[in-house]
């Protein structure tokens, strides 16, 4: 029909569907494709070419069936596998490609339920109020009346708050509703590309106007459409053109470094395989040219009659015994490793310490085959909000006119709320037990209650993906429930309402605000300027915003002040009735803000009464109990950037119809920006000093501190900024610069009003999971697209860094520079930031190593080429990484950078769809599951509920898995080389013929059969260390990052080990036998169970825990017993009829059977004991310690226990005492006392940094360079900071010098750290004896020093890279 | 808990999907499988741990040795090597091809009488039974009877498969190199006269050999006429059916022939020839003396440098003369206890330096 809409967006005419999947195979590429992908694996190649090489009837080894038959199993095993893995994902592919969706039907001139799979470019799609949104459509009509949209983008780029979307110009200004069949416009837009930021188009209407499209008229696939009905749209891109599924590249197939480290020695195997059979190819050869003219009697002539020339049979023979030998390279290797993983995932997944009550999920494996990569990981890269934080901001204290109101009960309301959490309660009505929240409390829970349990329910029917609009509650259920619920400050609630009683009285004389204090004034503008100095978009839950609702409100709100002071009557009764109303609604109120702090701050000044009610673009209106309800006109936002570090909001105030500025910022811009003190009075002086030491207070308790200030503006003062003003914002070039020009000219000057100080909630256990994780070696970066202040903020309070180290911060701004010569100007710069950086880590290598904080557009530079080993070096040096407002693209890029540069494994941990890249680039990825949707979670190889589960999962389960898998490669080709050793051995005994001894069937089922079993049940149970002390002892995850089990030197120990003990178990039998009446597989089958008992007592020498291994035994002589019984005439050419059983009757086979596994395993034993006596392994000694001091470890296991539930009490004792007993005590202390020793040097150090930088620094100051040791750093702060840094902190030194004292006074100081690991579990073993055992432990073990807590980085790397640096600079 | 149980289910009840709510539950079982916590003894291995696993190896190995070595010495054997390499030897003479037949003969004296069953056995050095190709030229179908395999042999058998167009039977390289030697024992005594030993041919094969795996073709009144349409193996005098005068014993089932199908382990190796009976328990079975072994010298192991033996052993419970792991279980035995001690010294200088063993509390 005419009315088709010409999406002619692409040459490309066809229409590709919306259906999108993550799997990888369709039913019919399965086969091809998997095969493909298994053939990467060279061993599988080889298997299949040994197999083949049987069907050669001149060289077959065995029969060709029977050769193929090991490799079809592997490969079929496998495939299955892969299948399994797959058909999981097609599941959860399946869910999303059959959400329903409205469709505009042209058949049935109306809109028909669709799936979304059905979706095709040009169709036009509705979409209603929290609807997800099936692919990338054109907004063409929303019932917004101004033509907006909200959306939700947290499932693209993890930012909850609304993004505003706007109708296609042109049709905005339909006033009819949009109809899909009076479409003629044709569509143009650029190919679908992955850039979220971008998209350009243009619409021709048919009268011939184009029209421009922009990011803004886009809904992008995966976002969820807020506070408004319906809107209508056309589809531009679908399914895997959109830009969510192109920024999410395809599941991709993960070989974990153990594998490629094993693919390395299997390569290894090869060669060796050739070198033997080289060997006996050369000694066939000289065998058949001694014999051939001999007319030997056992000469076997070829058909012809004829015999083969020496050389011939040297090729042949070859050839032969690569296929004999073939069990060299572990078959069975692939296939165990494979069914081990699966076990292990298994046993993961059935952890209960990884389950979580809350969300009742526990952790998921998505990826199958890399599960011993947990073990190995050296680098975490963790997205912040969401994963480190709860997301959930609590309003803590504030500070208003230089008086500290310190919300007593709102801090004990929330410890206590903890307490409640930790008892599971949460069924029981809150208001009950915190009768402090009146009737609003408990109806918000209930109503959050209902929310969550509706959740839960819909997550037990099983979708995992973007639940529909229920599953997006839960997150803002968890988050309100902290933010909402804030209990006031009784003296401040009494001055608010103080205030507003007073202006009740006063608003209708001139000027009411003259009649309050000035300090009840500065309460009454603080608590506005919370509420309205902020871009909260005010929305009712699933009501969509009307701006026509009934009753006088529109009124006000169509023209603000003018009629303001008429219509808020307080006598008007009907007025009051409309207001309880209003509050009755204004309970259901959300506010939805662009950061949760901006919502805390909303939620705190509402705990006073001073409810925001409504926002729309040019007018704010506030509640409050007294005065009833003000509108302000707005008449200018300054939003927040993150160079300005503020905010601000031009009003006109409705009571004096002043123009105000309210300005709400980092205190560390603000301060500069007040009146200045000389000019101002004595008052303003004092509450500001007051002020800030309270923000120092706040700072140092780790809250997000926000300094709140005013300016009066006259009327000219405004015409003129306006003027000025508006030239920037009109001006094409330096705009930018302009417009920051202009801001500084409106927010100075400015009045104090106080400070905030906000809590991001961590989740919990955060900082203990970090600070277990560094213990275990691993490198923490942050990596979030926050803020700088906000992502250093919670770096301090997860412990990230500490106050006491010095943070580097690299900021290029590049505002001024133009694209072109912006990277080298800035590459410069960058590099001159850097040079100082090197000295002080350099010259105290002792010291706390520096942190490093970097903001995205630095990163920009630093990611490239010319600047990325040096951004690593630097990086590599630094405790601990903070990455500020990066892109998920550059998130992924550091990933990139470190996993290939510093060769290191790397673990990605995040939760929103901007980690998605980041996860799918690391060596591990992990998605936390829950929150923001489900981007990251479908992305990732592990998804956990939560981040301090990682703990868990590391240390334990990938310490387990790694440890497990190592020793089974290790074991397998110990085992294949023992084997094969066997077979070369009698090479010597039959001319080199490639002849085996040993029945083909055991030769080639042995490995699948009955060796295999007892080492997959090692593989998948044994533990080497239990998992408490894994838990007390996060060093041992150390010998998992240095590859100790599985490294080259175990590699060959292992071989030759084998080599010898296959030469112990051949020439036993073979001097038990010599000269018998024995025939040859009658003889072989001693061998095959000589080599049996041997493998299985080798296990059992390195197995930890021993299970089961009997039954292996019983298999094989079982299995001997039915092959040997089953066939009188089979099996050529061993024929092994009767052998067995006859073997059973005769003694000299047990007497071999019973002395030759002792012979071949006496001296690894005797190594073994020595070792574990002489020179433990910590790993050794930890697994003494479990089993030692079974009491030591029990205590821990108890504070673990409590430590895993998700409500650790956060009292101070109690984190106390679990600190003494978990034993990670010392190591604090070690670190305290280091701090201590390191005191004097470190202020100078700190000094002198920026000195070094300012000499550095370009005049513009483009690089802020700064020493952060206070908590928002400033232009001007850090100086003062640092001067004070390290010994001013008296709060930190007096805490942490009072907990290490009792302790350091027993240790000798400058010992101490040296035997760090293993004193603190003997801590609470009784001291005397644990100095003993411990300087011993010193003496004994050499590789201690591995252990010592030194500097992440060894002193060598240092002076090597110091060396390098030279060279830079 | 419990409370806490309930607590969870209130919560978990409500909500509209609530058929069947409380019972789905992720929460992992609390089994000790399933948490890994299964029972399992943790050896760990050092010094003080393992020692005594040496003592008892030591043990344990040094008697069972010393048994052992008793039982092999008192084990009577005699190995008589009559390849005639030796110019002295009198089966010197048959070393070249031309005489035929060969026989000789060597006189041999027994220090002591050997009581019991007397195993006498042909022995065979140097000679490569255990090559690849020759293990393979077998058909085990045409040995059991089968008589499709016995007109058509395996191809395994090549080139001893056909001989003039017809099926040799036995095929193959195993049976065409069969050891043909014939070996008569003569006690001379006090007397001039001569006593024949009697040597026993039956029972010298595996039971099971003899009567499931090999089997003589069915069908026919003789043998002669059960393989008349096949023919000898190249190397043979006579075919298969005339190996034997009687009929349990001959063709397929010829015991000599199925003992030399059960191809020797090693290239040293002895096969067994014929057994000596025990008479009577007051006679030893070879009474101390002089004998002479007369040997109808056929099988050529001169060309390819082997070696040709005649053994007589008695036997024990363990079978033939064995030294070796007599020797060998004390050996390890002994290493075993010294590894023993040593680790003993270690953990005593270890324990009174750190104590690690002891720590307790």
């Amino acid at each position: 029909t005419s009315c088709l809409p010409r999406a002619s967006r692409t040459p490309r005419q066809a229409r590709p569907r919306v259906r999108g999947g993550t799997t990888k195979y369709t039913l019919l590429s399965f086969l091809p494709k998997n095969l493909f992908e298994q053939f990467h694996r060279l061993a599988n190649v080889y298997f299949v070419f040994i197999a083949l090489l049987n069907f050669v009837p001149a060289v077959n080894a065995f029969q060709p069936g029977l050769a193929l038959a090991p490799v079809l199993f592997i490969l079929a095993v496998t495939a299955f596998k892969d299948l399994w893995e797959d058909y999981s994902r097609h599941r959860s592919d399946h869910e999303i490609n059959h959400l329903g969706c409205l469709v505009f039907s042209r058949e049935e001139k109306q809109y028909v339920n669709r799936f979304w799979k059905e979706i095709r470019v040009g169709d036009f799609v509705r979409l209603r109020c929290n609807e997800i949104i099936p692919a990338d459509i054109l907004l063409l009509s929303s019932s917004d009346p101004d033509g907006l949209c909200h959306i939700e983008t947290a499932n693209l780029d993890g930012e909850t708050n609304l993004k505003r979307r706007q109708v296609v110009r042109g049709f905005s200004e339909l006033v009819s509703e949009f109809n899909p069949l009076t479409f003629t416009s044709v569509i143009e837009c650029e190919k679908p590309n992955n850039d979220l930021t971008r998209f350009h188009g243009c619409i021709t209407h048919n009268n011939g106007k184009k029209a421009g499209l922009y990011k803004e008229n886009l809904l992008l696939r995966g976002c969820t459409i807020r506070n408004t009905e319906a809107v209508v749209g056309i589809v531009i891109y679908a399914g895997h053109e959109t830009k969510a599924l192109l920024n999410n590249s395809g599941p991709r197939y993960k070989r974990s470094q153990l594998e490629r480290q094993m693919n390395c020695d299997v390569l290894w195997c090869v060669l060796l395989l050739v070198c033997m059979s080289l060997f006996s190819a050369v000694g066939h050869g000289l065998w058949v040219w001694r014999y051939q003219e001999k007319r030997s009697l056992f000469d076997v002539p070829e058909s012809d009659g004829t015999s083969l020339s020496p050389v011939t049979a040297a090729v042949y023979s070859f050839l032969t015994m690569i296929i004999v030998l073939q069990v060299l390279i572990p078959i069975s290797l692939y296939v165990s490793i494979e069914i081990v993983k699966v076990c292990q995932v298994y046993f993961i997944n059935q952890d209960m310490e990884l389950y979580d009550e809350e969300t009742d999920s526990q952790l998921q494996c998505r990826a199958l085959n890399i599960t011993e990569d947990l073990g190995q990981i050296q680098y975490i890269f963790s997205d912040k909000t969401g994963t480190l934080t709860e997301n959930k901001m609590v309003f803590r204290r504030c500070t208003v006119s230089g008086i500290e109101y310190s919300h007593d009960a709102n801090a004990q309301r929330l410890a206590r709320y903890q307490e409640a959490d930790s008892e599971e309660e949460e069924a029981v009505p809150r208001g009950g037990s915190l009768p402090q929240r009146g009737s609003i409390g408990s109806h918000q829970s209930i109503r959050i209650m209902h929310r969550s349990q509706s959740t839960k329910s819909h997550r037990r029917t099983g979708s995992r993906m973007l639940g529909r609009s229920l599953g997006h509650t839960l997150p803002s259920a968890s988050i309100f429930l902290q933010e909402k619920d804030i209990t006031p400050d009784p003296k401040l609630f009494e001055k608010v309402s103080e205030c507003d009683r007073c202006l009740a009285i006063a608003r209708h004389q001139e000027h009411p605000l003259a009649h309050l204090s000035p300090e009840l004034s500065d309460v009454f503008d603080f608590f506005i300027a919370l509420t309205i100095c902020n871009t909260v978009v005010v929305t009712s839950p699933d009501q969509p915003r009307q701006k026509a609702s009934s009753g006088p409100a529109p009124a006000i709100a169509s023209n603000g002040y003018s009629s303001g002071a008429a219509s808020w009557a307080p006598e008007n009764t009907a007025k009051e009735q409309e207001l309880e109303l209003e509050q009755e609604q204004e309970r259901e109120l959300r506010y939805e803000a662009e950061s949760p702090d901006e919502a805390a701050l909303v939620y705190a000044a509402r705990a006073y009464n001073c409810t925001l009610v409504d926002r729309l673009h040019d007018q704010v209106s506030v509640e409050l109990p007294h005065l009833g309800r003000l509108t302000f006109e707005l008449l200018h936002t300054l939003g927040f950037d993150s160079i300005r570090k503020r905010m601000s909001v031009v009003i006109r105030h409705p009571l004096t119809d002043e123009i105000n500025v309210y300005t709400k910022g980092a205190d560390s811009v603000v301060m500069d920006l007040l009146l200045p003190c000389s000019s101002g009075i004595q008052h303003q002086k004092k509450i500001r000093s007051k002020t800030q030491n309270y923000l120092n207070l706040y700072a140092v308790e780790g809250l997000r501190t926000l300094c709140i200030a005013k300016r009066v503006l006259s009327e000219e003062e405004y015409a003129c900024w306006l003027q000025s003003h508006l030239e920037a914002e009109s001006s094409l070039d330096n705009r930018e610069e302009l417009l920051f020009q202009s801001a500084i000219r409106l927010e100075t000057n400015l009045h104090l009003l106080g400070a905030t100080g906000i809590e991001d909630r961590l989740q919990d256990g955060v900082p203990e999971t970090i600070a277990k994780l560094r213990q275990a070696g691993l490198q923490i970066w942050v990596l979030t697209g926050d803020k700088q202040e906000t992502a250093i903020n919670i770096a301090y309070a997860c412990k990230l860094l500490d106050h006491d180290e010095e943070v580097i911060t690299l900021n290029a701004e590049s505002q001024v520079c133009s694209p072109l010569s912006a990277p080298e100007k800035n590459t410069d710069n960058v590099s001159v930031g850097f040079s100082p950086l090197c000295l002080p880590s350099t010259s105290t290598n002792s010291g706390p190593s520096p942190s490093l904080v970097i903001d995205g557009r630095s990163l920009a530079y630093a990611l490239e080429k010319n600047l990325e080993d040096k951004f690593l070096f630097l990086a590599k040096q630094c405790r601990s990484v903070l990455c500020c407002r990066s892109t998920p693209l550059q998130k992924s890029m550091v990933v990139k950078l470190v996993r290939s540069k510093l060769k290191a494994m790397t673990l990605a941990i995040g939760d929103g769809a901007n980690d998605v890249s980041m996860i799918q680039v690391a060596d591990v990825g992990v998605g936390i599951s829950g929150q923001e949707g489900m981007q990251a979670v479908m992305a990732s190889d592990f998804a956990v509920p939560r981040f301090r589960y990682l703990e868990r999962l590391l240390i334990v389960h990938g310490h387990w898995c790694y440890s497990r898998l190592a020793n089974m490669v290790l074991y397998f080709f110990y085992k294949n080389t023992m084997f094969v050793g066997l077979l070369f051995w009698f090479q010597f005994y039959c001319g080199f013929s490639a002849s085996a001894m040993i029945d083909q069937w055991y030769l080639i089922f042995f490995n699948l059969l009955f060796s295999s079993l007892p080492q997959l049940v090692t593989g998948v149970l044994d533990k080497d260390v239990p998992a408490d002390v894994l838990l007390t002892e996060p060093q041992l995850y150390k010998s998992g990052q240095n590859m100790e089990e599985y490294r080259p030197r175990a590699f060959w120990l292992n071989m030759a080990d084998a080599a010898f003990q296959s030469l112990v178990c051949f020439f036993i039998p073979y001097l038990a036998y010599y000269d018998s009446d024995t025939d040859m597989f009658t003889w072989g089958t001693p061998i095959t169970a000589i080599a049996l008992f041997t493998f299985l007592l080798h296990l059992g020498i390195e197995t930890k825990t021993w299970v089961t291994s009997g039954f292996s035994i019983l298999l094989f002589f079982t299995v001997a017993l039915i092959y040997n019984a089953s066939c009188a005439t089979c099996y050529p050419p061993s024929n092994p009829y009767w052998t067995m059983q006859t073997l059973l009757g005769d003694p000299v086979f047990y007497l071999t059977c019973l002395i030759a596994p002792v012979a071949a395993l006496l001296p690894r034993l005797f190594f073994k004991a020595m070792q574990g006596s002489l020179f433990p392994t910590q790993l050794q000694l930890g697994r003494q310690l479990a089993k030692m001091s079974p009491k030591t470890v029990t205590a821990p296991k108890e504070t673990f226990a409590q430590g895993h539930l998700p409500e650790e009490p956060r009292t101070e004792s109690s984190e106390k005492r679990s600190i003494r007993t978990s034993g990670s005590l010392s190591q604090d202390c070690t670190l305290q006392a280091s701090w201590h020793v390191q005191q004097p040097a470190c202020s100078p150090e700190a000094r002198g940094e920026p000195n070094v930088v300012d000499m550095n620094l370009p005049l513009r100051e483009n690089i802020l360079l700064e020493g952060l040791s206070s908590q928002a750093p400033g232009p001007s702060m850090p100086r003062e900071a640092i001067l004070e840094g390290c010994p001013g902190d008296s709060k930190m030194k007096s805490t942490s010098t009072s907990r290490a004292a009792p302790l350091s006074s027993i240790f000798n100081l400058s010992n101490f750290s040296s035997f760090n690991w293993i004193s603190p579990l003997s801590l609470v073993s009784g001291l005397g004896s644990v100095l003993q055992f411990s300087r011993s432990s010193l003496q004994m073990d050499k590789r201690d020093s591995e252990f010592l807590p030194s500097p992440p980085q060894p002193d060598q790397d240092l002076c090597g890279l110091s060396g390098q640096t030279t060279d830079y600079f | 808990m419990a409370m806490n149980y309930n607590a969870k289910d209130e919560v978990d009840g409500g909500p509209p999907c609530a058929s069947g709510g409380t019972a789905k539950n992720r929460r992992p079982d609390n089994t000790a499988f399933k948490q890994q916590r299964l029972p399992a003894w943790q050896p760990i291995l050092t010094a003080g741990t393992v020692l005594p696993t040496f003592f008892i190896i030591g043990l344990i190995f040094i008697p069972i040795g010393i048994g052992i070595f008793v039982t092999s010495n008192n084990i009577r054997e005699i190995e008589i090597d009559y390849t005639g390499t030796d110019p002295s030897s009198p089966c010197n003479k048959c070393l070249s091809p031309d005489v035929t037949p060969c026989i000789c003969t060597i006189n041999f004296t027994l220090e002591q009488s050997f009581e019991g069953n007397v195993f006498m056995y042909y022995g065979l050095s140097n000679f490569y039974q255990n090559h690849r190709r020759y293990v393979k030229s077998r058909d085990d179908s045409q040995l059991n009877g089968d008589v499709s395999a016995l007109l058509n042999p395996s191809k395994e058998c090549e080139p001893y498969r056909r001989n003039e167009d017809k099926p040799i039977a036995p095929c193959g390289a195993i049976a065409n190199s069969m050891f043909n030697d014939t070996l008569e024992l003569f006690l001379i005594g006090n007397e001039s006269h001569p006593t024949p030993i009697p040597l026993k041919k039956k029972g010298i094969a595996w039971w099971t050999d003899k009567n499931v795996k090999f089997r003589n073709p069915p069908g026919g009144e003789s043998l002669e006429e059960r393989f008349k349409d096949t023919t000898k193996p190249v190397n043979w005098v006579k075919p298969v059916y005339m190996l034997d005068s009687e009929p349990d014993n001959n063709g397929f089932i010829n015991e000599d022939f199925i003992v030399w199908m059960r191809t020797a382990a090693l290239p040293t190796f002895r096969k067994l020839y014929r057994l000596i009976e025990r008479k009577s328990d007051l006679h030893p079975t070879l009474p101390a003396g002089r004998y002479y072994l007369n040997i109808t010298y056929n099988y050529p192991v001169h060309s390819f440098d082997g070696r040709k033996r005649m053994i007589l052993s008695t036997i024990s419970w363990m079978g033939g003369k064995n030294p070796f792991l007599g020797i060998a279980y004390i050996t390890i035995g002994s290493i075993s206890f010294l590894l023993g001690v040593v680790l003993l010294v270690i953990n005593h200088k270890y324990r009174n330096s750190s104590n690690t063993a002891d720590i307790t509390i």
